[in-house]
């Protein structure tokens, strides 16, 4: 474990470093996805522009819920997400390489690529952070302070195993990675606004069965001090760490039983 | 002519090469449109009307706008930059054909490909699960003018940001900031009659609009007789300003054109 973070910083530092000599191109690309991920929360101010509630939820609770989302997806990521590039490495073969080597596959092709720019979301998501906190007042407690700070490692984990099992796709087919898309890009979305405005199918499919509700929803109530409407049991708002681990179990075990099954194509 | 038509058949062929990809980009925007129904839908639970568009509107909004996203192409077009990158563009320049009207025509076949088996497939899905607005015949055939002009439209930005990489080394910038441009004026994000009056005025005088808000606008009966007419004018006027830019930028980039390497 300690080794594999070694090996991880190891190879993350060199490509920052190498991203780093092309200093007006990474200024540009920095600000271009600054503002692409701004786009998404302008729609958020777009609907409080006509409506001062959505459902029950005002602009700055909203805000609140967008900016866990935003910012916990972002730092999945800077992390992983070039998992999206996974199919390219099944289908030239590359893949075969990190077979051969004596570390484990999942951490060789996480470390691969890291995606200095993406720092820019996360940026993004703080300053909605500070807008929704400015016009909230939490009534702050241990409880609710450690809820919040549980549900950040919490979401993180939600949605890189949504990334792992969506990659895990590409062993099978290598032209389909646009599935994975609607769960971790079409997942952070969702997870920006209060569950209570979707169908009840949408929440059991997309809110439990693949747990986005868990990312910042359950959480964001119990900090708010908001009921669900819905009826769910209140200690659904503690569940997100235990969630969480299961979600990286099964993606564990998912990507070892691909990977048990996969047959280069002898690229 | 034939040879346009030669070239467009290429355009579908490559895009229909990829069944799988074609399938699971159908159900990402499956995925989206119900996402933004609801949220849209939530908003109408305060309101009848937000900018002349009632719930029917907005969740028919929704579903057009998912199934012309692959359509117009919205997202990042990055084809002619790397040619230009790597040096491919010479050997494009050295032919007997314009490289606009190539690529011009390559994305008039993609086109209909997307708007047949990334558009429809969504549509329907959206069509069975909410009430959507119907078009009037007229309507429906002004749409199918509208959205083509909206390709072009589209084609001609594409091919106007791309270009840059004649004088930029790295264009990866150029593009993402060109990207967030239409997706945010063209009114994908969020229908442009939701937006305050002045920025909404804005985006209507922008070329962006006529991308995906205009043929929204169209099929809702939103604009009739004289407007329409207008509507579909402006579209072809931005479709030719931004061809025009497009060529001029071509122009003056292979009087000075250094390849290197490649």
């Amino acid at each position: 474990m300690v080794d594999g973070i070694l090996v991880w910083r190891r190879l993350v530092g060199a490509q920052i470093r190498s991203q780093l000599q092309y200093r007006m191109s990474f200024a540009l690309d920095m600000t271009g996805t600054f503002w692409i991920s701004f786009i998404d929360f302008f729609v958020v101010l777009t609907i409080f522009h006509n409506v001062p509630r959505l459902g029950s939820w005002t602009v700055h609770e909203v805000a609140f819920l967008y900016a866990l989302s935003a910012i916990t997806f972002a730092v999945t990521d800077l992390l992983i997400g070039h998992l999206d590039q996974f199919p390219q490495k099944i289908r030239d073969g590359n893949f075969d390489i990190v077979l051969v080597r004596p570390r484990g596959t999942l951490l060789q092709i996480v470390a691969s690529d890291f995606a200095t720019r993406r720092v820019a979301r996360v940026l993004q998501g703080v300053i909605v952070l500070v807008y929704a906190l400015s016009g909230l007042h939490i009534h702050w407690t241990p409880a609710r302070e450690a809820v919040l700070l549980a549900s950040l490692p919490s979401a993180a984990v939600i949605f890189s195993s949504i990334w792992v099992v969506g990659a895990c796709i590409a062993f099978w087919t290598t032209d389909g990675g646009e599935f994975t898309n609607a769960f971790t890009y079409g997942g952070t979305t969702m997870a920006q606004y209060p569950f209570d405005i979707y169908s009840a199918w949408l929440r059991r499919f997309l809110g439990y069965f693949v747990p986005l509700a868990f990312v910042c929803y359950f959480p964001a109530l119990y900090v708010l001090g908001k009921p669900d409407l819905l009826g769910v049991p209140h200690f659904f708002d503690f569940l997100s760490p235990a969630v969480a681990l299961v979600a990286a179990c099964i993606a564990g075990s998912i990507w070892r039983f691909a990977v048990r099954h996969y047959r280069s194509a002898g690229g | 002519m034939r040879l346009d038509w030669e070239i467009a058949k290429r355009g579908w062929r490559r895009y229909a090469a990829y069944p799988w990809a074609t399938v699971a980009g159908a159900f990402t925007n499956t995925v989206f449109g119900f996402l933004q129904a609801y949220i849209l839908l939530a908003v109408y639970r305060h309101r009848a009307n937000v900018g002349g568009f009632d719930q029917a509107d907005a969740v028919t909004y929704v579903w057009l706008a998912q199934s012309m996203i692959m359509t117009v192409y919205i997202f990042s077009w990055w084809e002619l930059a790397w040619r230009i990158r790597d040096g491919s563009i010479a050997t494009d320049l050295a032919r007997p054909l314009d490289p606009q009207r190539y690529w011009l025509a390559f994305d008039l076949g993609r086109a209909p490909y997307h708007f047949l088996f990334r558009g429809l497939p969504p549509f329907v899905i959206g069509a069975l699960v909410f009430q959507l607005h119907w078009p009037s015949p007229l309507d429906a055939l002004a749409f199918v003018v509208s959205l083509t002009l909206a390709v072009v439209v589209s084609f001609g930005f594409r091919f106007l940001y791309n270009s840059a990489a004649f004088w930029l080394l790295d264009f990866r910038g150029i593009v993402t900031l060109s990207t967030t441009v239409v997706i945010f004026f063209s009114g994908m994000a969020i229908p442009i009659r939701y937006f305050p009056h002045a920025l909404r005025e804005l985006c209507y005088a922008l070329p962006f609009a006529a991308v995906i808000q205009t043929p929204v606008d169209v099929w809702l009966g939103k604009r009739s007789g004289l407007d329409l007419a207008g509507v579909l004018a402006l579209q072809v006027v931005w479709a030719l300003a931004l061809l025009g830019l497009g060529k001029l930028a071509l122009g003056r980039a292979t009087r000075k054109l250094v390849i290197q390497g490649g």
